[in-house]
């Protein structure tokens, strides 16, 4: 077991990747604190995780694009004395159009949600790291913040900017022995992809080697190992989960 | 213990110098252990020993071991 004796945070943990690492890091014995938008499937899956892993998960309601959420979950985790040992920030959201059709909700709902969000959610974990002056943070990418694509590019401006946090963060914590690290997914099988229109979703499969969609729990295995002491040396890095998808 | 020891106490473990070097007109960056990355270290234990959540304009603020009182006076503690 990988994990016994941590305690991970997971943003948008009720669905996708961050529902499988949810599952992944409770079999490997980690305990879990779980942050969504929805509360109902937040209850139902820490419910599950802990009948059939016995490990301890708490869940919270919320909104990442709220500061005033973010610290107050982690001001009630401090008032717990809880040390955190890594947090995965997985919420984001997707939404696509050219740069001409892409209104300024649109930019700012993107921004707020996949790098805001992150951002802040990271200033109030540290803290709770400090105390053991160790932990992992993994932020979640995607290949087209590596990559780019056509009709994306507020969405993949809005992953590279977690490219550039993870660098420039992982080497301010470094001595800290904090770790920080990326991972960009390639075409995965979550709510994101699902209700993509055929021919592009075709088009998608036809880019990967690989030759099939990725499932959430090929990135969830990465960011275990991640998250993990087996890459006590990694850090500053951005690993791509894609397939070998060529976009 | 009153709330000067425990401020002390806490920038001493933070910093990792000496109590007789913590006065009040110590100041960020005057010492080479209180550096950008202590700092992080000493609001840590400064919010755990005083029980409080320090916003982070007041992380920017916590300038000196005098302003760190002034500061912590915001939040409810008496010295």
């Amino acid at each position: 077991m990988l994990l016994k004796g941590k305690t991970i945070v997971i943003t948008g943990a009720s669905r996708g990747i961050g529902l499988a690492c949810a599952t992944i890091f409770a079999e490997h014995g980690s305990d879990l604190i779980l942050l969504a938008r929805d509360q109902d499937r937040l209850k139902d899956l820490s419910s599950q995780l802990v009948d059939k892993y016995g490990i301890k998960a708490s869940w919270f309601k919320v909104d990442v694009t709220s500061v005033d959420q973010i610290q107050a979950v982690f001001k009630e985790l401090r008032s717990q004395k809880l040390s955190l040992d890594a947090i995965v920030n997985n919420a984001g959201i997707m939404i696509d159009a050219t740069l001409q059709m892409t209104t300024p909700d649109i930019v700012s709902r993107i921004y707020q949600t996949n790098v805001f969000g992150s951002i802040y959610t990271t200033q109030a974990a540290v803290k709770l790291m400090l105390r053991k002056r160790k932990g992992s943070i993994v932020n979640i990418s995607s290949i087209i913040g590596t990559n780019g694509n056509s009709g994306q590019s507020i969405y993949g401006s809005s992953k590279s900017a977690i490219i550039g946090f993870t660098k420039s963060l992982s080497k301010e914590l470094a001595s800290l022995n904090i770790r920080v690290n990326a991972i960009a997914p390639g075409f995965i099988d979550t709510d994101m992809t699902s209700g993509m229109d055929a021919k592009f979703y075709d088009k998608n499969l036809a880019s990967i080697a690989m030759k099939r969609i990725g499932k959430p729990e090929d990135v969830a295995k990465v960011v275990l190992f991640l998250v993990s002491d087996l890459s006590e040396y990694v850090t500053g890095q951005t690993i791509g989960v894609d397939g070998g998808m060529i976009i | 213990m009153n709330n000067q020891d425990k401020l002390i106490g806490a920038f001493s473990n933070a910093l990792m110098v000496d109590k007789n070097m913590i006065v009040d007109d110590l100041k960020y960056q005057s010492i080479p252990e209180w550096d950008s990355i202590s700092h992080m270290i000493l609001i840590t234990e400064i919010e755990d020993v005083f029980d409080v959540s320090i916003k982070t304009d007041d992380v920017i603020d916590m300038s000196s071991v005098s302003k760190a009182k002034e500061i912590l006076t915001k939040y409810g503690t008496e010295f």
